[in-house]
C-alpha cells in the first residue's frame, strides 16, 4: 500500500488546534524536523505534545514553545531547554514529567492495544499520585495507561513507499513505540525507497503503524554535547 | 577534602565484576567507564538504547545520529547492538543490568535517594533514572559528600522529593564508602588523608562506625 505523501505539507493534513501529538526523538537525536518546522509554520495551538524532552531554546520543540503553540507536555526530562523551565515554573504550560521507560511502555501499550500495565517505577514518589497500587511478587507497582495520540511524528533514516522504516543508531529511541500509538503516523525520512529495496528482515517498523510517508529535506541534525577525544 | 571526582570513579570501578551489564549515570558515573580494572569484561547500557557503548569519537568523527544518555557523543564497541527506547527499560525493568551507577542530591539511611527536583526552583525532570532505582539490584550512587552549603547529603530523611524508595545499597563519595542495610550506613572504607571524625561530622544520617575503618587503595 503506498503511503507517500508529496511533501510535509500533505503530510500534516487535518492537523489542528488542541489535538495531542507525539514527536519522537531523544534530545535532538532522532527529530522530526521537517514536521516541527511544518508545526512551528502552521502556528497550531493549544497542542499537547508527547515527547521525550523539550529541544533546546531555538531548535526542535523549543521552537513550538518560544511561539507558545504548545498547552501541555508530557516528557521525562526537559533540562536543556530554559524557555520550557520558566514557562512551567511560571505555570504557563503545563507539564506532566513521567519516568522515562513509562513514557516509552505507555506509548508501546498504546499501540500494541493494552490500555494499562503496572510498574516499579515511580512508587513511593511524585508519580505514584492518584494511580492504583498493586503488589505482585512482594514488590508495590503502580498502575500506568497507555497513551495514543491524533498524530505522530517520526523520523527515520531510510523508508520505502510502503512505510516500512529503518532507523540509524540511536536516532530510533522513541520513534518505533510512537509510530505506533498515532491515529495517524507520518514519517519523515531521509532516503525513501521503492518498496522491494529494503530487507525485510532489518525493518524495524512495519508500514502498518505508518499512514504517511515523505522525503525529508535539509537535515541539521544538530549535536547537543560535542565530546571527543583527541587522538594519542 | 578527600578524593575528587575521578577518585569517586576510580573507586567505584573497583566495585564492577566480570560479565556485569552496567548503566552510568550522568556526571561522575560516566566517569567510571574510563577505570574498568583490568581482566574483566563488562559492557555498558545507555538508556537511550545502546549496549556496547564505547569512549567519545575522535574529534571529526562524531556522529549526530549516535549519542548517550546524556546526550554527548559516543562510539560504539565490536559487539554493540543498538534498540529501541521500550526495549531499553525492558532491559532495565526485567533486572537483565546488574548495576547502576547514579548521582544524586540526598540519599537517606533508608536507602531513599532524591536527584531529580528542587520544588520551584529546579525542575529538570527525571529521565530514566526513577526505572533505574525501581529495578536495579545493585544501586551505587556516586557523589560528594557535602552540598555547596557544606550540608550533609547522607540524611536520616530526604526532604527533595523522592526518586525512589529503599533503593540505594552503596554509597561513594568524596569521604567514604558507606553501604546501606537494615536503615542505616555502615562506614566501609574512608578516603585516604580522611578521618573517621570528619566523615562522621558531615553524615547527618545515623551511621554505624567499626573500630576500624580502612583507607581505601585507589
Amino acid at each position: 500500500m503506498n503511503k507517500v505523501v508529496n511533501n510535509v505539507e500533505e503530510a500534516l493534513e487535518g492537523i489542528q488546534d488542541s489535538m495531542t501529538l507525539m514527536l519522537g526523538g531523544f534530545g535532538l537525536c532522532g527529530i522530526p524536523e521537517n514536521s516541527i518546522a511544518q508545526l512551528v509554520k502552521l502556528g497550531i495551538k493549544d497542542l499537547t505534545c508527547i515527547s521525550n524532552n523539550a529541544g533546546v531554546d531555538d531548535f526542535g520543540l523549543g521552537l513550538l514553545l518560544q511561539k507558545k503553540q504548545i498547552r501541555k507536555m508530557i516528557s521525562s526530562y526537559v533540562g536543556e531547554n530554559d524557555e520550557f523551565e520558566r514557562q512551567m515554573l511560571s505555570g504557563e504550560l503545563e507539564v506532566d514529567l513521567i519516568p522515562q521507560g513509562s513514557l516509552a511502555e505507555r506509548c508501546r501499550a498504546g499501540g500494541a492495544g493494552i490500555p494499562a500495565f503496572y510498574t516499579p517505577a515511580g512508587y513511593g514518589t511524585e508519580v505514584a499520585e492518584g494511580k492504583e497500587i498493586k503488589d505482585f511478587n512482594g514488590k508495590p507497582h503502580i498502575l500506568e495507561s497507555a497513551l495514543t495520540a491524533d498524530f505522530a511524528f517520526v523520523k527515520a533514516w531510510k523508508g520505502d513507499t510502503e512505510g516500512n522504516l529503518i532507523f540509524k543508531a540511536t536516532a530510533r529511541n522513541f520513534n518505533p513505540m510512537m509510530a505506533m500509538a498515532g491515529k495517524i503516523t507520518v514519517a519523515e525520512v531521509e532516503e525513501l525507497v521503492p518498496a522491494g529495496e529494503l530487507d525485510p528482515n532489518f525493518v524495524h517498523t512495519p508500514g502498518i503503524f505508518v499512514q504517511r510517508i515523505f522525503q525529508g529535506e535539509r537535515y541539521e541534525k544538530r549535536i547537543e554535547q560535542r565530546t571527543v577525544r583527541q587522538k594519542s | 577534602m578527600g578524593l575528587d571526582k575521578t577518585g569517586i570513579a576510580k573507586r567505584i570501578a573497583q566495585e564492577l565484576k566480570d560479565g556485569w551489564y552496567v548503566n552510568l549515570g550522568i556526571g561522575i558515573p560516566t566517569l567510571v567507564a574510563n577505570f574498568i580494572p583490568e581482566g574483566i569484561e563488562v559492557e555498558f547500557q545507555s538508556e537511550n538504547g545502546i549496549l556496547g557503548m564505547g569512549p567519545f569519537p575522535f574529534e571529526g568523527e562524531e556522529d549526530a545520529d549516535l549519542i548517550n544518555a546524556g546526550k554527548q557523543t559516543v562510539t560504539l564497541n565490536k559487539g554493540a547492538v543498538i534498540f529501541d527506547s521500550a526495549t531499553s527499560f525492558a532491559m532495565i525493568r526485567g533486572q537483565h543490568v546488574q548495576l547502576t551507577v547514579l548521582g544524586a542530591m540526598e540519599v537517606a539511611q533508608n536507602g531513599d535517594i532524591a536527584n531529580w527536583k528542587i520544588p520551584g526552583r529546579m525542575v529538570k525532570g527525571m529521565g530514566g533514572a526513577m526505572d533505574l532505582v525501581a529495578s536495579a539490584q545493585n544501586i551505587i550512587v556516586a557523589m560528594m559528600h557535602t552540598n555547596k552549603k557544606g550540608e550533609s547529603k547522607l540524611l536520616k530523611q530526604c526532604s527533595l522529593p523522592l526518586t525512589g524508595v529503599g533503593c540505594v545499597t552503596r554509597v561513594v563519595t568524596n569521604l567514604a564508602v558507606l553501604e546501606i542495610k537494615g536503615g542505616k550506613f555502615h562506614l566501609i572504607e574512608r578516603a585516604p588523608g580522611v578521618s573517621v571524625d570528619e566523615i562522621i561530622a558531615a553524615t547527618e544520617g545515623e551511621m554505624i562506625v567499626p573500630s576500624e575503618v580502612p583507607e581505601m587503595t585507589i
